[in-house]
């Protein structure tokens, strides 16, 4: 195989790869925002929690990998209830500003809380050794986590599909995006539906930060750094569409990663021209309604 | 009284002079013979000032939220360093106009397009645009220094006479006489028919539409005075520091001069006096003992801010006095 | 000049395959008080909507005075003499009274982008926001703020803020929607007593109060003109009847 050819394949792949972290921490921030038209800047938050428990668990208490990363997940979605009681849900009504500011405020007490009890360097964390090295699929080989990263993330979209699209509450979830005040009066109760996707949303976010770990590292300041990623994957795919935040994932994903390998000095330029040009064509975002 | 004269006097009260305005310029004056050697950190505050009442015209009167102030900061910091060590213009108060006017333009250009949008897809567009302008200054260093910083800036005496100086009392009193004109531009825009306009777009932009504003043109216009008015600051930032760096892009300055102006309390114009000295006394007193407690600390006081002191300092205080005058018969 | 204010031609306006607007041909005669009446859903709020620009009509002429006002946007409509008013209040709820209607008369006055004067200085603006107030003995309250009303005179606000842009013609979007009948005739009286000058055309939904107000009645059903004619022979029409007791078996 060509040099070249394989530098682009390696170059979609560990994009795919890190599209795919993208989508599993930013679905459920799509799909509260196109509920609640709340400005949730603060998203990162869980999914760095997601990390800390993840790893927490795995040095401290030695629970392997995976059943780490799934008591994380349900963790962190029972923790981030409160909050979305207590101080997201006084402020659905106030104004964008409020709602923004509430969350840096949130950001920056989290990356000083998460600093004092694990310290400010990033936390390594020791992926089983069957996904560590590389697997060979015949024509080449690729690196087993990414690997294991893409079918992860293709079977967490699927399923979220399903569930979004056929079930039940998905229809419920649907309907309230759509039109609150009628899913409202057909007697969907819109505050226990939110509360529920608030959860999952949070729930999925931890999973994704801490499948994220080996791939872009942990440090209290993740929430800070990747704060502005999250919310322009799901303002680009528009709010409250599992499509929607799949595509731009997908898109800006394999745009960010191959501009970084490509032009490392100004690579991350084109994830922000991208999106630019994205919402100034379309300003509710790919497959986005709302305003 | 006829209610008339009532009614004619309600706009000339609010537009009047307070006795209290004055206090910030007595406070200012003052700080420079009580601390004499805090002048660069006072510099610094004024500067803070500026950039926060650029912003709270487009936020606190027009109701524009933006994520991406910096931008406007940042061009102005770049123009007036990069006359300075590229083209040793080294006039230092027409640098500074020079930014201001660069800035303005910028303004206008990029708020002809951006101001088309609303909403999130603003805030995101915002701060798309001033981490672009920052990712380009970052790939041009042979003219912005890059991620070093621009070096070899440096002006002549103020007017040919005031040296600057390493204590930064030159450029404390050349902060506070520009923060003055400023501060007496904006104040009078804001209690004209146009700043009247703004707080009405800021209420209820579609009413505005229907009694024949031209809201567009309205918000293009006073997004490029407060670009202007920004590119200012970066500019007094630039001769006060003699170095530029990416940092004047960032998104933690957009960020950052958010929350001082919320802190202060929008739309009051004094809200980002009290929120600039505030916040940077705070951050510099605080991060001296420990990073995380000021990070901690600032987090916690922007959460208890927006739960319970909407309005910020000066909101609180417009409440005591209320509770006061009640009080009183 | 013709005698019609405003002409609509051959308007239609539909999104995607839903038609609100079907072949609306429509005149308003200088100085009639003139009403638009029709069941739930007929399309007089998008209607309104079409003539005051807030929507684009998909084909068809807009013409106000003489003038082919079909390309203008809102804003441009309102300043050529088209104002408002909105069915649910569209106020500036943190204002007082009186910044409320002078915010129109400064932009009428064209003095709304002076920057460097103080709206103090500008006394004609405040005087004469005061003189409307006072036609609907509003004066007492013009240093309120909104949100201190009771909802009724909140309606009369809105009035006076369409007024204060000084319209050829008024277009009343269920002016006396939301406040009790003892009230609405309060409302009503206002609107009969508008000077000539002005034209008017009122939507209504309460049959009682347009034959109280109008002179002239158009049915609007489904996005299309059912019938017009004066009040006497529109209450005659079976057709108008049949819509309305459709209605009220329906709701």
């Amino acid at each position: 195989m060509s040099q070249l050819s394989n530098i682009i394949i390696s170059i979609i792949f560990d994009g795919l790869a890190y599209a795919m972290i993208l989508f599993i921490i930013s679905v459920g921030l799509s799909v509260t925002m196109g509920l609640m038209g709340f400005v949730n800047l603060a998203h990162g938050v869980f999914a760095m929690a997601g990390g800390y428990f993840v790893t927490s668990l795995m040095s401290v208490a030695g629970v392997p990998f995976i059943p780490a990363l799934l008591i994380g997940a349900v963790g962190v979605a029972v923790v981030s209830l409160p909050f979305e009681r207590f101080l997201y849900a006084p402020l659905y009504k106030a104004g964008e500003l409020d709602q923004v500011l509430l969350c840096i405020g949130l950001v920056f007490m989290a990356s000083a809380s998460f600093t004092y009890v694990f310290g400010p360097d990033p936390v390594p964390i020791k992926v089983p050794d069957g996904l560590r090295g590389q697997v060979d699929l015949g024509f080449r080989s690729f690196p087993a986590y990414r690997l294991f990263m893409v079918a992860v993330g293709l079977s967490m979209a699927a399923g979220i599909w399903y569930g979004f699209e056929k079930t039940l509450i998905g229809a419920r979830v649907r309907a309230a995006v759509d039109n609150r005040m009628m899913a409202q009066s057909v007697g969907i109760d819109v505050d226990r539906l939110f509360r529920f996707t608030f959860a999952l949303g949070s729930g999925l976010a931890a999973l994704g930060g801490g499948l994220a770990v080996d791939i872009l590292g942990l440090s209290p300041s993740f929430a800070i750094q990747y704060l502005v990623l999250f919310l322009i994957v799901v303002a680009v795919g528009g709010l409250g569409t599992i499509k929607g935040t799949f595509v731009a994932a997908l898109v800006l994903g394999v745009i960010d990663n191959g501009g970084k390998y490509l032009w490392p000095e100004g690579g991350a330029f084109f994830i922000y021209a991208v999106t630019i040009v994205i919402l100034l064509l379309k300003p509710t975002g790919l497959y986005g309604r709302h305003g | 009284m006829t209610p008339d004269t009532k009614a004619r006097g309600y706009f000339a009260r609010r537009s009047r002079l307070k006795w209290w305005e004055g206090l910030p310029w007595v406070l200012a004056v003052a700080a420079f013979f009580v601390l004499p050697d805090y002048m660069a950190f006072g510099t610094q505050v004024l500067i803070t000032i500026i950039f926060a009442l650029s912003l709270d015209l487009v936020v606190g009167f027009a109701g524009v939220v933006t994520l991406g102030h910096a931008a406007y900061f940042g061009v102005g910091a770049y123009t007036t360093g990069m006359v300075s060590a590229h083209l040793g213009w080294t006039e230092p108060i027409s640098a500074l106009l020079l930014a201001g006017f660069v800035a303005a333009i910028v303004g206008f250009i990029s708020g002809a397009v951006l101001l088309r949008y609303h909403g999130l897809t603003l805030l995101m567009l915002t701060l798309a645009t001033a981490i672009c302008l920052q990712e380009f200054a970052n790939v041009n260093e042979d003219v912005t220094g890059g991620f070093d910083g621009l070096t070899g800036v440096g002006f002549e005496p103020l007017l040919g006479l005031f040296e600057y100086d390493l204590w930064g009392h030159t450029y404390y009193w050349y902060s506070m006489a520009v923060l003055f004109l400023v501060f007496v531009v904006v104040r009078i825009m804001v209690n004209s028919p146009f700043g009247m306009s703004l707080i009405g777009i800021r209420e209820n932009s579609a009413r505005m539409d229907a009694i024949g504003t031209p809201v567009y043109r309205r918000l293009v216009t006073v997004y490029g005075v407060s670009a202007g008015i920004a590119g200012l600051a970066g500019g007094l930032f630039a001769e006060s520091n003699a170095y530029v760096t990416l940092d004047v892009l960032s998104f933690a300055r957009s960020g950052t001069i958010l929350i001082i102006l919320i802190l202060g309390g929008v739309g009051r114009l004094y809200g980002a006096f009290a929120g600039a000295v505030a916040y940077l006394v705070l951050e510099d007193e605080l991060a001296k003992m420990s990073p995380e407690f000021w990070e901690f600390g600032v987090g916690l006081l922007l959460v208890l801010t927006v739960m319970f002191a909407r309005g910020g300092l000066l909101g609180i205080f417009d409440r005591l006095r209320k509770l006061f005058d009640r009080a009183a018969p | 000049m013709s005698d019609s204010a405003l002409e609509v031609i051959g308007l239609y306006k539909n999104f995607g395959a839903l038609e609100v607007a079907h072949n609306i041909d429509f005149t308003l005669k200088r100085g009639a008080r003139h009403a638009l009446i029709g069941p739930n859903g007929a399309g007089k709020t998008t209607f309104i909507n079409l003539i005051t620009g807030v929507l684009t009509p998909s084909s068809g002429q807009i013409i106000l005075n003489g003038q082919d006002i079909t390309g203008l946007g809102q804003a441009e409509r309102s300043r050529c003499g088209i104002a408002r008013t909105f069915q649910i209040n569209q106020l500036f709820r943190g204002l007082t009274v009186l910044e409320n209607v002078v915010l129109a008369i400064a932009e009428r006055q064209g003095i709304a982008s002076s920057m460097f004067r103080p709206l103090s200085s500008y006394s004609e603006v405040t005087d004469e926001a005061m003189e409307l107030l006072g036609n609907f003995e509003l004066n007492e309250d013009a240093l309120r703020r909104i949100d201190e009303l009771p909802y009724g005179r909140q309606r009369l606000v809105e009035i006076v803020i369409a007024l204060g842009q000084r319209p050829s013609v008024l277009l009343l979007d269920e002016p006396a929607a939301g406040i009790p009948s003892s009230e609405s005739q309060h409302i009503l009286d206002a609107a009969s007593a508008l000077s000539s000058d002005i034209t008017v055309l009122i939507i209504e939904h309460d049959m009682e109060i347009v034959f109280s107000v109008a002179d002239y009645i158009t049915v609007l059903v489904s996005g299309a003109v059912l019938t017009e004619g004066k009040p006497e022979v529109i209450a005659a029409d079976e057709r108008v009847r049949a819509v309305y007791l459709g209605e009220v078996d329906r709701g």
